[in-house]
């Protein structure tokens, strides 16, 4: 088993975006820290516009994310809907 | 702007990935393809086909600028805010600062550095797809350059020591070490800097140089630097992920990269660890406030996670780097080597350096229960007691210096904190002098490199490091002033203890006048 | 392993003989004292006295330590590139073997720094 992570800052902009990940993703773990939020997950995690978006209550653009993001492991593959992190191994 | 079709349909991610990094480049005609591109394979990587290369985060230009832009905007009202507020009075504590003296000094100029080696990266590649991600990575860089300087440089119109640090980087002696560390790097080949910086430096390392140092800001009060840190971030993220992408092309495209690709992880994360051994200090000693001890941090951002990316990573047949048993060792020991290092070389730095208080000792004792109080607490101690009595420990003479990573040779043997390590090389008929095993391999992988290093002691004795005209044969010469005048380094004011310097005073007027009505 | 470069890759080290200006660099570390960080370089002619480092060098550096001043010259034990060796101390530098780099190592039975911690 092995982790992967993704670490947001905490503000206005991701609180959203961490209910979606904590919604779709009943394994992870989140660490509050100082002005960031740290989410481990085994071997996976995925984070889903539509979550995000009904959450939000308007259209949300995945990439978004870019300018909250602080730090992420694992391969990552992004697409229109989800935005996956996965080990192989 | 987003791009349209003629239905008026968005483009989905992939396909407008595709239409903009593929089918944007050309054959050559009158000029041979190997003249066009010259560095790309001297190197001995095979690449069959260059479009297998993908950006896992489908990132393009035109939402690469809208991102960065929003990220500007949220930086620069922060930034404004931060120094209208007077930011810099509600540090936990003016000591702080010198902290980030040494990431302006120490970092920033890196990133600069990284700027010129993704350009030149990406100007090697003939693969559109990797050139547009070097282009977007050369931007970032540019831009943490200039953004950690702007916002840098309110800290410069009150206290010393910030206000030089291009000049600084090439003079001052320990920032050889990150210097040459990234010339290495841009003097190497394209596919060896993309694994020296892009996987090795940005995904097994920059977590602990970032987290803590954006973290550490925010436990300390330092909103300037915590916004410029999460700013920056954000591009890391990507970064990451390029790095590792980067790594999984090449080894896929032939089994003859396997052990150059190698080579050059065992390299890359021996030189990167190396040159951490300042944020492991940093972490340890020069918060106020402390997030994490360095020994925490590298368990969690280089054990953990390193130890997950590498059994992925040996489905390819790459084995996890080389010398790990003494890196596991030495986390106990690093960083008070270094405080060690700085503390008695005092007044040659451009930041301050104190003894800790009782504590900040006491925290040090109970993060590292088989070390601090056996090996450097008593040092400490003792060094305290004397600074007490006036009699404040500064070296005066220079040290040995690793001919690879440039630290002095502080390093103890694996296993027994308590011996130098000591490693020399015969190599055409000179000796060369190494602070491990690691340094040492690297050394004999390419002699004819690091036969040239431009080590800063040794250089002091050239003769090299004194201000133009300059006459060492004078009666009464003192070398120590003329290197400081070199380095522009103002003697009383930038470096000695920070119990008496002028940064602690001005802090302590100015907090009072903020807070009362004097 | 040579260099992977385009063309034909030939430097000169930095820190050849010719550049000391008739001088050398002599590396000594105090076995079992960390207080001092590191080695140090010293630059001293070839002709230089070996009892002269002794009596004239080495106190400017290591006279800080209070165990400096409790060192019994006649039983400290020398290495010189990490093996034993005994130098002859009315010699030169050079008549001893050491030549531009050379690293000696002197160990002082008894004294292991503060509170024999090996600082």
């Amino acid at each position: 088993m092995s982790t992967v992570f993704i670490a947001l800052q905490a503000n206005e902009d991701t609180r959203p975006i961490i209910e979606a990940i904590v919604a779709d993703n009943p394994h992870a773990v989140v660490n509050q820290q100082p002005a960031m939020v740290k989410i481990d997950a085994e071997d996976s995690l995925v984070v889903r516009r539509e979550t995000i978006e009904e959450l939000l209550g308007r259209e949300f653009d995945l990439q978004e994310l870019q300018i909250n993001l602080i730090s992420l492991s694992g391969h990552l593959d992004e697409t229109d809907d989800e935005m996956k992190l996965y080990w192989n191994a | 702007m987003d791009m349209k079709t003629s239905s008026g349909k968005k483009l989905g991610l992939k396909e407008k990935y595709r239409h903009m990094t593929r089918g944007l480049d050309w054959e050559t005609t009158y000029q041979k393809r190997e003249d066009v591109f010259p560095y790309v394979a001297y190197e001995g990587i095979k690449i069959h086909d260059w479009d297998k290369w993908e950006d896992p985060f489908r990132l393009t230009m035109d939402s690469y600028w809208k991102y960065q832009a929003e990220k500007e905007r949220k930086l620069y009202a922060i930034i404004d805010a931060y120094a209208q507020n007077n930011g810099h009075l509600n540090v936990t504590d003016a000591r702080y600062l010198n902290a980030i003296k040494l990431f302006l000094t120490g970092i920033s100029p890196l990133e600069y550095m990284a700027h010129r080696g993704f350009t030149h990266a990406g100007r090697a590649f003939p693969g559109s797809g990797p050139r547009v991600a070097c282009l977007m990575q050369a931007l970032d860089e540019l831009r943490h350059a200039q953004t950690q300087i702007h916002s840098l440089s309110n800290y410069n119109k009150y206290y010393n020591g910030f206000h030089d640090p291009a000049h600084m980087l090439q003079r001052v002696w320990y920032l050889s070490v990150p210097r040459s560390f990234f010339d290495d790097a841009v003097t190497a080949g394209p596919f060896e800097f993309m694994v020296a910086i892009g996987f090795s430096f940005e995904y097994v390392l920059t977590n602990l140089l970032f987290v803590p140092f954006v973290s550490g800001a925010a436990y300390n009060g330092d909103m300037g630097t915590m916004t410029f840190g999460f700013s920056a971030q954000s591009d890391e993220a990507r970064h990451m992920t390029l790095g590792l992408e980067i790594i999984k092309f090449i080894l896929e495209q032939d089994p003859d990269n396997v052990p150059i690709v190698q080579r050059w992880i065992d390299k890359w994360t021996w030189r990167g660890y190396r040159v951490l051994t300042l944020v492991g200090m940093m972490m340890d000693y020069m918060l106020p406030k402390r997030i994490m001890s360095w020994k925490e941090a590298w368990e969690v951002y280089f054990e953990q996670n390193g130890g997950a990316l590498f059994k992925d990573l040996s489905r390819y047949g790459i084995r996890p780097p080389k010398w790990l048993d003494q890196i596991s060792f030495d986390k106990d020991h690093i960083s008070h080597q270094a405080w060690a290092t700085f503390y008695q070389y005092g007044a040659i730095a451009d930041f301050h350096t104190w003894s800790p208080t009782e504590d900040e000792l006491d925290w040090l004792s109970s993060k590292y229960p088989d070390s601090f109080d056996k090996y450097y607490r008593p040092r400490l101690d003792y060094w305290r007691e004397q600074a007490e009595q006036g009699n404040r420990f500064y070296n005066k003479t220079l040290p040995q210096l690793c001919q690879t990573c440039q630290i002095p040779m502080v390093f103890t043997e694996p296993g027994d904190p308590t011996k130098i390590c000591y490693r020399e090389v015969d190599y055409q008929g000179e000796k060369f002098h190494f602070c491990s095993d690691g340094c040492k391999e690297i050394f004999e992988n390419e002699p004819e490199k690091f036969k040239q290093s431009w080590l800063p002691a040794n250089q002091i004795y050239q003769g090299n490091c004194f201000p133009d005209g300059t006459d060492p044969t004078v009666e009464g010469f003192d070398p120590v002033s003329k290197v400081l005048e070199y380095y522009n380094i103002q003697a009383g004011r930038d470096n000695l203890d920070f119990d008496g310097s002028e940064d602690q005073k001005n802090f302590a007027k100015w907090r009072g006048m903020a807070t009362s009505n004097e | 392993m040579a260099v992977a470069a385009i063309k034909e890759y030939r430097f000169e080290s930095a820190d050849r003989l010719e550049n000391f200006h008739g001088n050398q660099l002599l590396f000594v570390g105090w076995e079992d004292h960390l207080m001092f960080c590191a080695p140090f370089a010293f630059l001293l002619p070839p002709d230089f006295p070996f009892q002269a480092l002794i009596e004239d060098v080495l106190p400017g550096a290591y006279g800080y330590h209070p165990d400096f001043a409790e060192i019994d010259w006649a039983k400290v034990e020398w290495l010189r590139s990490g093996q034993p060796f005994q130098p002859q101390l009315d010699k030169s530098l050079a008549d001893n073997g050491l030549g531009h780099k050379a690293v000696i190592r002197f160990r002082t039975p008894g004294l292991t720094g503060i509170g024999g911690t090996c600082s």
